[in-house]
């Protein structure tokens, strides 16, 4: 790897990490719990993204962060979707009423705001 | 010389599917929008990132941990998005039940 | 010129690091929402596993990711959902006055007096010369691996003890009529949905790294701890998606795993005792085996400690008053307060 290479690498990083600033005002700023949810899903998918562009200059223990980071955002979601459910053990899906997809997504949004 | 620029143009695309991705966190008007443009441009952007890195690894193995990682990422990100966004549909109820403010 | 521009490059992502880990810090204390601050606690614990890389403290930053964002976090958003549904989650009105800025005074006396130390204390040499010339003898590579299992063992010891009085203490916590019932909630998904084939895809990659931690632990960053963590993760997730009911207190196989850990540990002190070289001092020539041993039990030992404590005591039924699952959100129970 040349210099250079590794100068873009951190910068590309330091570019990633700035989107992740951006995710970070969607968790303060909300509306929905489904919005603060996914923003820090984000922190977690760049976080993952800033580790591998990091690993050729810092070792490639790295990587082994970025798979725990990705296993453990993914509990985290579960976690967030289970407690959401009405008794905190159940699935979205389970209560499925897709027969009006229309209504529901004006509501799911807007009811919160 | 080659394999640097090809790693150069990876990650730089993978930077801009970033920079879209969270654009449209910021721009779009409703949740599921939002959640729509997240899910799929961060994890084209994880990819590219990864591809990128991979020229450069070392060893036969750190490629094979990076596309257990994207593999993760795509399987995690896929589901999550289900399921968040169908958590969301029933939300303006839990939120109720909870007596918060609506 | 290449230095100079990486320099820079590596200048302005520290910064901006510093500056996502302060505002993910301030943001999950000053805001009202409880759940915002959930979710900003796991976010700072990402970014905060992001520094400790840059720190090239890559143990920590495993044991950050795994325990601060990843576990800690669905301890949280389920305290969270387990508030709301017993009607007891409330906004707490912003401090103001001298409530706020006392503490505020305080942490920042702290702060102060961190950054002093630092720049008072000279650089550490890194590993440290004493550590440098005991590694060889320890066993392992990994200079973590060798305090935590070798030099320092005792406290891993205590540690695994700790965790252990930690989950009876939880399941402490359970109703008397519910002791014999399995652990936690009764999960229940929609067979076939996209949760349930998760909860199957995960668990084999998951297994993967989670063995991977350990077995990397004694020449590389990784061991008992993060690896435990990881396992902990898929066992939670794998029951979350209502792949297995989870056992009761009672269970043999689930009693056998949670001390396996600490008796190993135990035992091998014990015999080492016995053989004349004292309690857990490990002799040079077998220390590897007598490490990865201790590890790999260990490691199961944690696995199941930290998923039950995410999972909590052993409950009958879900709900509070009512008692019973109600498996559809429009159901008459979701609506009801305790």
């Amino acid at each position: 790897m040349s210099g250079w290479l590794g100068g873009w690498l951190l910068l590309c990083a330091a570019g990633v990490l700035a989107t992740l600033g951006a995710a970070l005002w969607r968790v303060w700023r909300g509306p929905a719990r489904a919005d603060r949810m996914m923003a820090a899903q984000l922190v977690g998918t760049g976080g993952v993204a800033v580790l591998l562009l990091l690993a050729p200059a810092q070792g490639w223990a790295a990587l082994d962060v970025a798979l725990v980071l990705a296993i453990l955002a993914a509990l985290a979601a579960v976690g967030f979707v289970k407690a959401s459910t009405p008794d905190g053990a159940g699935a979205p899906e389970e209560a499925d009423a897709p027969a009006d997809p229309a209504t529901d997504s004006a509501r799911g949004d807007r009811d919160v705001a | 010389m080659w394999l640097d620029l090809s790693s150069f143009a990876l990650t730089a695309l993978g930077l801009f599917f970033f920079v879209a991705g969270t654009a449209g966190l910021l721009r779009f008007p409703d949740t599921f929008s939002r959640l729509h443009a997240l899910t799929k441009a961060d994890n084209l952007g994880l990819g590219c990132v990864a591809l990128g890195v991979a020229l450069q690894a070392a060893h036969w193995t750190d490629v094979l941990k990076l596309a257990l990682i994207w593999a993760l990422a795509l399987l995690a990100a896929g589901t999550v998005a289900q399921l968040v966004a169908r958590a969301a549909l029933s939300e303006p109820r839990a939120r109720k039940r909870a007596g918060e403010r609506p | 010129m290449t230095g100079t521009m990486t320099g820079a490059a590596a200048l302005l992502l520290d910064l901006l690091l510093v500056a996502l880990v302060a505002f993910a810090g301030w943001a999950a204390l000053a805001g009202r929402g409880v759940f915002r601050a959930v979710v900003f606690f796991i976010a700072y614990g990402l970014l905060v596993a992001l520094g400790w890389v840059r720190l090239g403290a890559v143990n920590v930053a495993l044991a950050e990711a795994a325990i601060g964002a990843g576990l800690t976090g669905v301890l949280l958003l389920a305290t969270v959902g387990r508030l709301e549904r017993a009607g007891a989650a409330r906004d707490v009105p912003p401090v103001r006055g001298a409530a706020a800025w006392v503490p505020a005074l305080a942490g920042l006396g702290v702060t102060g007096a961190l950054v002093w130390a630092w720049f008072a204390l000279p650089l550490p040499e890194s590993p440290g010369p004493a550590l440098a010339e005991a590694l060889p003898r320890s066993g392992v590579e990994n200079p973590v691996t060798a305090v935590l299992l070798n030099f320092r063992s005792w406290d891993t010891l205590l540690e695994a003890i700790v965790l252990l009085a930690a989950l009876l203490g939880v399941w402490m916590l359970g109703r008397d009529g519910d002791w014999d019932a399995p652990l936690g909630l009764r999960q229940h998904v929609r067979p076939g949905g996209v949760m349930a084939g998760f909860g199957r895809v995960l668990p084999p990659l998951g297994l993967l790294v989670g063995v991977w931690l350990l077995w990397a632990g004694a020449d590389a960053p990784g061991g008992a701890f993060q690896g435990g963590t990881v396992l902990a993760a898929v066992i939670v997730v794998a029951l979350m998606a209502g792949v297995a009911t989870p056992p009761g207190v009672s269970a043999l196989p689930l009693r056998a795993a949670l001390v396996l850990g600490p008796g190993v540990f135990l035992g091998a002190g014990g015999v080492l005792a016995a053989l004349g070289g004292g309690f857990l001092t490990l002799p040079e020539a077998q220390a590897k085996v007598v490490i990865v041993a201790i590890e790999a039990a260990l490691t199961l030992s944690i696995a199941v400690t930290l998923a039950g404590l995410v999972l909590g005591p052993p409950t009958a039924a879900n709900g509070t008053a009512e008692g019973g699952a109600e498996p559809n959100a429009n159901g008459p129970a979701a609506g009801r307060r305790a």
